[in-house]
C-alpha cells in the first residue's frame, strides 16, 4: 500500500485531504509542522503554546480518521527561511510574500525531504490547486474552484516536487469540502479560515519586523520623483507600494507611495498616474516545465493573489529570469512580490518581482 | 517492540500492582473518616508512609505526598522562596540543565524579584560543590541541584554539595526524580533537606510522589481545602496510588545493587557499539551517570526522523524534550552541556531498565547504525560535510 504524508494544520481543508487521501487507498499519516514560539510571533505565552489549539485540531482530526499524527518541530529552519528574509525584504523597502517562502522552503522542500525520509511515497496538502501528468510530465493547473484557487503561491514546484505531491481538494469545491468535512463530523468544519500571515498578530508588520530583526527603523523624508520633501515617514518598514492610506500628508490630490528606498531611507510619493508601470524584471524564476522558453511568449500574468490576469509578452533573459511587457500598464507592480504566468488553467511558472 | 525509554516512564511491577488492588474495591475508605473502615485505610497510608521513609532515610513525619515529580519541585522552591523572603533573603541557586519543573518555577521567582544563579554544568554534565560554595551569598536561601540528570544521566556530587549547603546553613532541595530507586540516595547521609521523587520512574504508578522534607523545612501549599498531609497538601490521599509507589520503591531498593549490576554491563555495551559510528558523541560523564541512561549525538542526524525509524524498527527511544505540542524541542540540557544547535537536534537518548536484555541491547545497537548510516545517506548537510563544504564539528 503507498504511503501518504498528509501536512495538517488543524484547518478544515488539510483535514478533508486527509480524509480524501485514505479514502484513495493510501497508508496516511498526519503531520503538523512546529514554525515558530509562540514569543517569537509576538504571540502571549499565556494564549495557547506553539498554536497548540491548531495543533491539537489536527490530532484529533487525524485520530478521528484512525492516522497516526506527528509534530515537526521547523522552528530553526522557519526563523532562517522565512521569517528572517520576511523581516530583510521589509527592511530593503520590498514586500515579501512569506507564504510562498513557506511553500517553497518549508512544506515542499523540508517536510517533503522528511516525507521521504520516512519512507512516505506522497505528500499531501490542503491546496486548492490540480497536478496532472502527461507522459512522465507534470503539469499545475488552477483548482476547479476558482474562487479557492491557490495555484499562484505554488509555482516553485519542480517537476521532480510535483511528481510526489498530491492535492486531493484541487478538483472540488469549498462547499463539499465544508460539506465533507460536517459529514464526517470533524471538530473544526466551521473553523474560521485564517486570513493573517501566521507569525503577525494582528496583522502588524511593522512591529513584526522590528521584532524579528532586533531593530528600530528610523523616520525619514517623503520625497516627490522631482526631489520635493513633502513630509516625514515613521520608518520604511510601513509602506507598501501603492498604498494611500496613513501617510499623514494633507494635500488636495491624494498621493500613493511609489518607491522605498532604503539607501536613503525616504519615502516615494506620488499621484496615482505615477503607480502604473508597463513594465517588470522577474527573477528567480521558476519553470513548472523544467526549461525556460528559448523565444518571447504570449500569455497571461498574476502581479497578485487577487488580482485578475493580464495579458503579458515574456521576455526570457535567462534560465530563471524573465522581463515582462504588459499590455496594459499595470499599477503598483510591487517589488518582492510573486509574478506568476499563466496559459488558461495551466501554470507555466513564477518569480520574484524585482 | 523494545522499551528503552524508562527515564519518561516505566512498566509498574506486579508488586506494585498487586499493592493497590485491594485499595480500590475493598478497602476503598477515606482515610479522613471516622468510622473504623475510613482508619483501616489511614493505617495503610501511614505504613506506606513510614516504608518510604525509610527506604529515603528520613522519618514518616517528613513524607508529603504529592502528584509527582512536578509538584513536589513546585512545592519545595515556592516554600524555600517563601521562607527567604521573610528574612530578606532573595537569592537562589541552582544549575543550567534541571529539569522545567524546578526552571520554570525559577523563572517564575525572578519575575517576583529573586536572583537566580544557574550553575555551569561543564562539558561532562557534572556541577562541582566548589562552584556552589561560591556562589553562596548572604542573601542565598536555597540551593536546588538535581540528583541525576533526566536526559544525559550524569549523578551529582550530592553528598560534598550537601555538606557546603550546610556548613553555609543555606536549605538544599534535589529533585531526585531520577536517582531513587536506581541509585543509592539517602537524605541524612546526603545532607538534604527537601527531595522530590516520582513513582512511576521506578516501576510504580503514574500521578504520585514524594516531597519528603526534613522536619522544621516550613512547606507552603500549594493547593488549599482540606486538612490532609498536615495542610500542606489538600484532596483526598490518592491511597491505592501510594501503597503502589511503597511496593515499588520496597522492591527497587531491595534489588538496587542486583539490577544496577546488570544495567552498567548492558549500559557499556550500548555505549561501546554506539560509539563505533563515526561522528558522534556520547553526552555525559562517561562513568558517573546513571546504570540505564546512555544519550548520543550523531552528527548530519534529525532526531525526529531517528526517533521515528527506530520506532519503526520496533525500538522506544527519546531524543530532547516533548513540547506540549509533542513535538521535540532541542535539548536544553545538551545545549548546557556546550553542544551546538545542530549537534544538539540529532541526539538520542535510550533509557534501559532491568527488563532489558544484552539481546535487546545487540538489536538496538543494529538499529540505530543502520538507521543513522541511512539518514546520513539522505542528508544534504551530510553531503556537504563529506564533500568537505562544511566541517564537522564531531570527530
Amino acid at each position: 500500500m503507498a504511503r501518504a504524508m498528509i501536512a495538517m494544520s488543524g484547518g478544515v481543508d488539510s483535514s478533508v485531504a486527509a480524509y480524501l487521501m485514505k479514502e484513495a487507498g493510501y497508508d496516511c499519516a498526519g503531520v503538523t509542522m512546529k514554525l515558530f514560539e509562540n514569543e517569537d510571533a509576538g504571540v502571549s505565552r499565556a494564549k495557547t503554546c506553539c498554536s497548540l489549539e491548531d495543533v491539537e485540531d489536527a490530532r484529533s482530526a487525524a485520530y478521528r480518521l484512525g492516522m497516526k499524527h506527528y509534530v515537526f518541530n521547523f522552528t530553526e529552519d522557519f526563523r532562517r527561511c522565512v521569517m528572517e528574509k520576511f523581516a530583510r525584504s521589509y527592511a530593503g523597502g520590498v514586500t515579501p510574500n512569506p507564504c510562498i517562502d513557506c511553500n517553497r522552503f518549508m512544506k515542499f522542500d523540508k517536510l517533503l525531504q522528511r516525507a521521504e525520509v520516512l519512507g512516505y511515497d506522497v505528500l499531501a496538502t490542503g491546496h486548492y490547486a490540480q497536478i496532472s501528468e502527461i507522459d512522465g510530465q507534470y503539469v499545475l493547473k488552477k483548482a476547479a474552484d476558482k474562487a479557492k484557487d491557490q495555484s499562484y503561491v505554488l509555482y516553485m514546484l519542480t517537476q521532480a516536487q510535483l511528481s510526489r505531491i498530491r492535492f486531493p481538494l484541487g478538483n472540488l469545491l469549498k462547499a463539499q469540502v465544508r460539506w465533507t468535512a460536517a459529514r464526517l463530523d470533524l471538530c473544526n468544519a466551521q473553523k474560521p479560515e485564517s486570513q493573517d500571515i501566521c507569525f503577525v498578530p494582528d496583522g502588524d508588520y511593522a512591529a513584526a519586523v522590528e521584532r524579528i530583526s532586533g531593530r528600530a527603523f528610523a523616520d525619514g523624508d517623503f520625497v516627490t520623483a522631482d526631489g520635493c520633501v513633502v513630509g516625514r515617514h515613521k520608518g520604511i518598514i510601513r509602506y507598501t507600494i501603492g498604498q494611500r492610506k496613513g501617510l499623514g500628508i494633507a494635500s488636495s490630490e491624494p498621493y500613493y507611495v511609489c518607491g522605498v528606498r532604503p539607501a536613503e531611507n525616504t519615502v516615494l510619493l506620488g499621484r496615482e498616474n505615477e503607480l502604473y508601470r508597463a513594465e517588470a524584471d522577474v527573477d528567480s524564476f521558476n519553470w513548472i516545465s523544467g526549461c525556460a522558453p528559448q523565444s518571447p511568449l504570449r500569455c497571461k500574468v498574476k502581479l497578485r493573489y487577487r488580482q485578475p490576469e493580464q495579458p503579458v509578452t515574456v521576455i526570457p533573459t535567462s534560465d530563471n529570469s524573465v522581463h515582462l511587457l504588459f499590455d496594459e500598464s499595470q499599477r503598483a507592480v510591487t517589488p518582492g512580490q510573486a509574478a506568476v504566468l499563466y496559459d488558461g488553467d495551466v501554470v507555466l511558472g513564477g518569480g520574484t518581482i524585482v | 517492540m523494545i522499551y528503552a525509554d524508562n527515564a519518561a516512564t516505566t512498566r509498574m511491577s506486579q508488586s506494585a500492582i498487586a499493592a493497590m488492588l485491594p485499595y480500590m474495591d475493598k478497602l476503598y475508605g477515606n482515610p479522613s473518616s471516622l468510622y473504623a473502615f475510613g482508619q483501616q485505610a489511614k493505617e495503610a497510608l501511614e505504613d506506606a508512609r513510614a516504608r518510604i521513609a525509610a527506604c529515603l532515610g528520613c522519618e514518616a513525619r517528613e513524607i508529603t505526598f504529592t502528584s509527582g515529580g512536578s509538584e513536589a519541585d513546585n512545592q519545595a522552591i515556592l516554600s524555600a522562596a517563601a521562607a527567604g523572603e521573610k528574612q530578606g533573603k532573595k537569592h537562589i541557586i541552582s544549575t543550567a540543565f534541571e529539569h522545567h519543573a524546578v526552571l520554570h518555577t525559577l523563572k517564575k521567582l525572578e519575575k517576583q524579584g529573586f536572583a537566580v544563579t544557574l550553575l555551569d554544568v561543564h562539558e561532562n554534565g557534572i556541577v562541582a560543590p566548589e562552584q556552589v560554595a561560591q556562589a553562596i551569598r548572604e542573601d542565598t536561601c536555597l540551593v536546588t541541584v538535581m540528583y541525576a540528570n533526566n536526559e544525559i544521566g550524569t549523578v551529582q556530587p550530592i553528598r560534598e554539595i550537601g555538606a557546603v549547603c550546610r556548613e553555609k546553613g543555606v536549605l538544599f532541595h534535589t529533585d531526585a526524580v531520577q536517582a531513587v530507586g536506581h541509585i543509592p540516595v539517602d537524605m541524612g547521609a546526603d545532607n538534604v533537606d527537601m527531595l522530590s521523587l516520582s513513582a512511576h520512574k521506578f516501576h510504580g504508578p503514574k500521578g504520585i510522589g514524594v516531597l519528603a522534607a526534613k522536619r522544621g523545612t516550613r512547606l507552603v501549599s500549594l493547593i488549599e481545602g482540606g486538612a490532609q498531609e498536615r495542610g500542606k497538601r489538600a484532596g483526598t490521599e490518592n491511597i491505592p496510588a501510594i501503597m503502589g509507589m511503597a511496593a515499588a520503591l520496597e522492591e527497587a531498593v531491595r534489588n538496587l545493587d542486583a539490577n544496577a549490576q546488570k544495567l552498567y554491563a548492558m549500559r557499556d555495551t550500548l555505549i561501546d557499539g554506539l560509539s563505533a559510528i563515526p561522528h558522534c558523541i556520547l553526552n555525559g560523564d562517561s562513568t558517573r551517570r546513571l546504570p540505564g541512561n546512555v544519550n548520543f549525538c550523531f552528527e548530519g542526524i534529525e532526531g525526529e526522523s531517528l526517533l521515528l525509524l527506530l520506532d519503526d524498527r520496533g525500538v522506544a527511544a527519546s531524543s530532547g524534550s516533548a513540547c506540549t505540542s509533542g513535538s521535540l524541542d532541542p535539548s536544553h540540557v545538551l545545549l548546557a552541556i556546550g553542544r551546538p544547535h545542530e549537534i544538539a537536534h540529532g541526539s538520542l537518548r535510550l533509557t534501559l531498565s532491568e527488563d532489558n536484555t544484552q539481546d535487546d541491547v545487540q538489536t538496538i545497537i543494529t538499529a540505530v547504525r543502520e538507521v543513522v548510516s541511512y539518514l546520513r545517506s539522505m542528508s544534504p548537510v551530510w553531503r556537504s560535510l563529506m564533500q568537505g563544504k562544511q566541517n564537522f564539528i564531531l570527530k
